[in-house]
């Protein structure tokens, strides 16, 4: 489904991403971690096609498909998913009207017709259901107001309503507590299907007790220095990173 | 005159069963239907002035002698000249304004035509001929077909003929004692009424532009809404410069008597072009005890391209005074005019009487706005709300210039304001001039402002969402506007919100 080679990138004159490569297949979770500044976060907006950085060389194949030459609302319509650290509050644009807009924007790039007032109102319902989320946030301006973990669940929301083939959920577990960390990793858990795949970022190994991650890979200065399984993860919590990084520090 | 008709017709359509959309000009509504199929069958290109200065149009320049030709054409009592010399020679002795934060080209003010029949626009024969640029805008406007050539001048087949839209029009109106028409007509009509009111809300002598408007203008709109009588639709004045030709110097004068209740629309989203650079307008309203105003402007005169060249100017007085316990609420949505000069103002003289402004102001490109309201509250318990929200991109200038007074005898006068300003790129400015005068300890004021930006990180965001840039403006200027719009009469809100977004059009990314 995504396939990465070679992938440089960087922002100005630094280059962030240095080499890395990456393939995850249809029905597969994959979770990235690693220490901070690494390049993690980059490597999910490098995908999404955040103009920040610039890709200096190397590929993104997207089901086949050159991904870096499209812009990023056709690789959003495509079906890929970025689940944002930091969601940003859109004052005045209610939650509702924005997911009618990109659900329909969707759709048009599939060749359908917009949902039915009716059609949209339930599939809302429906997917709000999957995450908890107090269907008055619906109503209320995207991420105004809305708590950490509130935001966070919204996140899951548009990820269920738009039901990506691929998604990439950057620190979703970032200043959630416990409950909140359950809901919404079962939220990920409900949505996934074997056709589609999922890329979580994550910092903290508890995440990965709900979402049981095939694939375990250790991002450090840029390069994917080590994969493994789930006991990898485990690993890394108890012992943390430096047995691994110890031979890439200058 | 036939394209007012068409669009009376398509708005009836749209509306029906609903609301009506009233059109200002009720001579239309004479004419039987054969009339109106025999001058569109005559109704050739006639573009620019005839030399026929006697029944088209008269000389350039301005002198008491055009003054008075002005008033005689229009068969106006001696009493009106009289009003309109007085403000000529008061203006004679006037200065330009300069204080507005605004760079105002030279105004050779003899160089103008002040009085000319309505010019006939070419006749278009379908809608291929309508020109790309415009069919485009209407369509990303949402303006039905129908209506599209109404506005751009196709002929539109016997489809306006309809008498009976016409007729239920009128009863409706006569059945409440309403009074909508032309102020030339009302002048002549009801002289009584207009005496008592024109010019006792905007003097002549009240600034540069009044004066120049009291003395020459050429048209405009008047309604008289009766004791007691809550109108329950949109009083609609669609302002077709070019089908009318009256639009240069616009008079508008409403008085809603005792209890009674009217919501009256101005503008229309159509991009509206016009030759005639000059604008200025006045707008004085009566709001008698109990009463209530609510007038709605959607403002879209051509702002000029895209280096700046062209451009309406317009400089527009519009005052309303509220009696006790009465109400005006103004809400005006800007997006057009290279210059924009204008402050809807309110003045509370009755006790517990309300003042309200709702004001989006968008500019792009080269355009300018100084824009803004004054709240002069004189009663007691008088309590005023203003909302201003300013956008600017390209390389504009866009100023909110306000002023709350509070006189001595306002005990216990409120007022709210809240000024925000949204930038859109890094060469446009946006400025705050609000003012406070308070001469009365128990009144308490509150003023609000912010400043904020389109940031990268929102549109990078809804771009992920599968929205494209374009779009993503739209969204955001329209939530960040959504306070404003929502005062709006519904049918206009929705097509004021897409005027939002195609006013922005290529000014990110």
């Amino acid at each position: 489904m995504l396939k990465i080679t070679d992938l440089h990138a960087s922002v100005g004159d630094k280059e962030i991403l240095k080499g890395i490569n990456l393939e995850v297949k249809a029905g597969e979770v994959h979770a990235i971690m690693g220490p901070n500044g690494s390049g993690k976060s980059t490597l999910a907006s490098v995908i999404a096609g955040n103009e920040k950085f610039t890709v200096t060389s190397g590929s993104v194949t997207f089901e086949g498909e050159d991904l870096l030459s499209l812009p990023i609302e056709d690789r959003a319509r495509k079906g890929l998913f970025l689940g944002f650290q930091y969601p940003v509050e859109i004052p005045g644009v209610s939650m509702a009207n924005f997911m009618k807009i990109a659900v329909a924007e969707q759709r048009k790039y599939k060749g359908l017709e917009p949902l039915s007032p009716a059609e949209f109102l339930k599939l809302m319902r429906e997917k709000s259901a999957i995450v908890e989320l107090d269907s008055k946030l619906t109503s209320r301006a995207v991420n105004e107001g809305f708590s950490g973990g509130e935001k966070k669940k919204n996140e899951i929301f548009q990820m269920a309503m738009l039901d990506p083939k691929l998604s990439i959920l950057d620190e979703t577990d970032s200043g959630l507590d416990i409950d909140a960390l359950r809901v919404v990793a079962t939220g990920v858990t409900r949505l996934k299907r074997a056709d589609n795949a999922t890329v979580v970022i994550t910092h903290y190994q508890r995440l990965l007790d709900y979402i049981v991650p095939d694939y375990v890979h250790v991002l450090y200065k840029g390069r994917i220095i080590y994969s493994g399984d789930k006991s990898l993860a485990l690993k890394l919590e108890k012992e943390g990173y430096d047995w691994l990084i110890n031979d890439y520090k200058e | 005159m036939l394209d007012i008709c068409g669009v009376l017709f398509t708005y009836y359509n749209r509306l029906f069963g609903e609301k009506l959309l009233f059109l200002r000009d009720f001579r239309i509504m004479k004419e039987n239907s054969q009339d109106i199929i025999d001058s569109l069958e005559s109704r050739e290109y006639q573009y620019g002035y005839t030399t026929d200065i006697e029944t088209h149009t008269l000389p350039k320049g301005l002198n008491e002698g055009i003054i008075r030709a002005i008033s005689q054409r229009k068969g106006e009592p001696e009493w009106m000249l009289e009003m309109r010399l007085k403000a000529f020679r008061h203006w004679q002795t006037m200065k330009l304004p300069k204080w507005a934060h605004l760079d105002i080209p030279e105004i050779d003010f003899q160089d103008i035509i002040y009085y000319a029949e309505p010019k006939q626009r070419k006749k278009l024969n379908s809608v291929d001929e309508i020109d790309p640029e415009l069919k485009r805008t209407f369509d990303k406007l949402g303006i039905p077909l129908e209506e599209q050539m109404a506005l751009a001048g196709v002929a539109v087949d016997a489809v306006m003929d309809s008498v009976s839209v016409k007729t239920t029009f009128r009863e409706t109106l006569a059945e409440k004692g309403i009074i909508f028409c032309s102020i030339s007509e009302a002048i002549r009509e009801y002289p009584e009424l207009v005496r008592k009111y024109l010019g006792s809300v905007v003097s002549y002598a009240d600034n540069f532009y009044s004066a120049l408007n009291a003395a020459v203008f050429s048209d405009g709109s008047f309604c008289y809404i009766p004791k007691g009588v809550r109108y329950p639709m949109e009083l609609s004045t669609y302002f077709r410069i070019n089908a009318q030709g009256t639009g240069q110097f616009e008079r508008t004068l409403i008085v809603a008597d005792e209890g009674s209740y009217v919501s009256y629309l101005e503008g229309c989203t159509a991009p509206q072009r016009d030759e005639n650079q000059l604008h200025a307008a006045v707008v004085e309203i009566v709001v008698e005890k109990d009463a209530e105003v609510k007038y709605s402007t959607v403002q879209n005169w051509y702002p000029g391209d895209k280096e700046g060249k062209g451009g309406i100017y317009n400089f527009v007085t519009k005052r309303g005074i509220c009696r006790e316990n009465a109400r005006l609420s103004w809400t005006q949505v800007e997006t057009g005019s290279a210059i924009t000069w204008k402050y809807p103002s309110c003045i509370l003289a009755g006790d517990n009487s309300v003042g309200e402004f709702y004001s989006v102001a968008m500019t792009n490109n080269y355009q300018q706005a100084d824009t803004g309201t004054k709240m002069i509250h004189l009663g007691r318990n008088t309590r005023s709300r203003i909302v201003s929200k300013g956008i600017s991109a390209g390389f504009s200038q866009n100023s909110y210039r306000g002023l709350v007074k509070i006189a001595a005898k306002a005990d216990n006068a409120r007022n709210y304001s809240q000024c925000d300003s949204l930038l859109i790129g890094d060469k446009c400015g946006a400025h705050t001039f609000p003012h406070i005068d308070s001469a009365n300890r128990t009144a308490m004021l509150e003023h609000e402002a912010t400043t904020s930006k389109i940031s990268e990180e929102q549109l990078f965001y809804c771009n992920q969402r599968g929205i494209s840039t374009e779009d993503a403006v739209g969204l955001i200027v329209n939530g960040y506007a959504k306070e404003v719009i929502a005062k709006l009469p519904m049918e206009f809100a929705v097509e004021a919100q897409k005027l939002l977004a195609i006013s922005l059009e290529g000014s990110v990314g």
